[in-house]
């Protein structure tokens, strides 16, 4: 059964199905895709983690994103770092690499959720509180709010002193059992536990203390201040 | 080809003298082909750089390896849609048409125990699962792109569930392309043809008889039982 004279072809339309089909399919992944992930992060997310080869974690579930808001990773060694506490306080400081480490030490392991759905679970943490970095420049009263700056030159963000004090909430210098690396934000970077990933500010090069909360860059362009896991930017995402 | 748009047997062609090559892809189709395949490889590489975060930081520059994919990805179609308008485009519509066709002997070839028994058109069901697949691929790609890039302007969920379907499309297409590189350079006058255009007639007679029958006009059958 040869093609006829008009050029068309024997057989049915399967081809055109199926690519109506996986268009269809992507456009229902786009609508409901925040719900499927989550699920995937909740169940096959944590076999990932454990899988010893390594080929796995390749998967696009339970890994970390990379976001960057201005060109490149910002580059700074332990060496050349330093983190500067000032704003409202009786005695602004400036706190070396080394100076850090030499504070008590906290390590803190949980899920690390990401505004935009991936999730990440049991991520471990080594760093210091924020509140013993604070208290180093002896707050002033009528410091009420905390704001943080990124080395990128770019990234802010803010914190409640309530929130800054709270003892989940560190100065992280250690991911994974090892130095945090320059993708991860390192040499020095916030990790708010219990709030999206886009709160926990990555290249920590400045602590402000300040009067009010100052929306930061993301929250500039729509998300909540209050960055709680599963109780903001209208999501239901298991808390952290 | 000849002055009419049907297709036709090769001038000149008879039992007696049948043609050594045929023709299996016009210049439009390898210009197509070439241009989309850059893009999808620029598209892969950069991607898997802005994905993973160790090759991120030996490659560096973020914002030029960004540029440089959401460059890619809107230029991704064009090559194919240009392609496809215009009297040049007939072979490539005429090919697409063939990919969309499935037989009872694409059915057939599926089938380890009937393969043997399947007469194939100009393309094979891998072929055609590929081409449609890749196909797609683009639209949902661009689709879900689009949504991660210019995300303020939808819900939320949205860009989650766009974050989704772009990562996974992403490794369909890194398995397809692999495979289909695989398979093409296991038949080197495949290959050939997607550089030079033309393909021998007996290739065509073995592997695609439907085709060859199509194209000159004979029977594939007609060698294989000398008189």
């Amino acid at each position: 059964m040869p093609g006829d004279a008009d050029g068309t072809q024997p057989g049915t339309h399967v081809g055109r199905r199926l690519f109506l089909g996986l268009v269809g399919l992507g456009a229902v992944g786009i609508v409901t895709g925040a719900a499927v992930q989550g699920w995937l992060e909740r169940t096959i997310g944590p076999i990932v983690g454990r899988d010893p080869s390594g080929v796995l974690s390749l998967l696009p579930i339970g890994r970390f994103r990379y976001y960057t808001v201005t060109g490149d990773f910002p580059q700074r060694s332990r060496k050349e770092y330093h983190l500067r506490v000032d704003g409202l306080v009786d005695q602004p400081v400036d706190l070396s690499f080394d100076d850090l480490t030499r504070m008590r030490r906290v390590e803190l392991t949980r899920d690390f959720q990401c505004v935009t759905g991936w999730r990440v679970p049991d991520v471990s943490w080594a760093g210091v509180r924020l509140r013993d970095v604070i208290d180093r420049a002896s707050p002033g009263h009528d410091a009420r709010a905390v704001r943080f700056v990124s080395f990128d030159g770019a990234y802010t963000e803010s914190l409640t002193m309530a929130q800054a004090r709270r003892d989940d909430v560190l100065v992280a210098y250690e991911f994974e059992g090892a130095p945090l690396s320059s993708d991860h934000g390192g040499p020095a970077r916030l990790y708010i536990a219990p709030m999206y990933g886009y709160k926990s500010l990555k290249w920590l090069s400045r602590i402000e203390l300040t009067d009010k909360v100052e929306p930061g860059f993301w929250e500039e362009r729509g998300y909540d201040v209050d960055g709680w896991v599963g109780r903001s930017n209208g999501r239901f995402d298991e808390p952290t | 080809m000849t002055a009419t748009s049907a297709p036709s047997p090769i001038a000149g062609t008879t039992a007696e003298n049948p043609p050594e090559h045929l023709v299996r892809f016009d210049r439009v189709e390898r210009i197509v082909h070439w241009t989309t395949a850059t893009l999808f490889v620029t598209l892969m590489l950069t991607g898997a750089a802005l994905y993973a975060g160790p090759i991120s930081t030996l490659v560096g520059r973020r914002d030029v390896v960004r540029t440089l994919h959401v460059a890619a990805g809107l230029a991704l179609p064009v090559p194919l849609l240009i392609g496809l308008v215009g009297h040049w485009g007939r072979a490539l519509r005429r090919d697409l048409g063939r990919l969309d066709r499935w037989t009872g002997d694409d059915r057939a070839w599926l089938r380890r125990r009937t393969r043997d028994t399947a007469r194939l058109g100009k393309f094979n069901p891998g072929q055609k699962l590929n081409a449609t697949f890749l196909g797609a691929s683009i639209v949902l790609m661009l689709g879900s792109g689009s949504i991660m890039k210019w995300f303020g302007a939808f819900p939320l969920s949205w860009r989650t569930g766009a974050t989704f379907v772009h990562d996974w499309v992403a490794l369909g297409v890194w398995l397809a392309v692999g495979g289909h590189i695989l398979f093409a350079l296991r038949d080197p006058d495949a290959l050939q043809s997607m550089l030079r255009g033309r393909i021998s007639a007996r290739w065509a007679r073995v592997r695609r008889p439907r085709w060859y029958e199509e194209e000159t006009g004979l029977s594939a059958e007609r060698l294989k039982t000398p008189r």
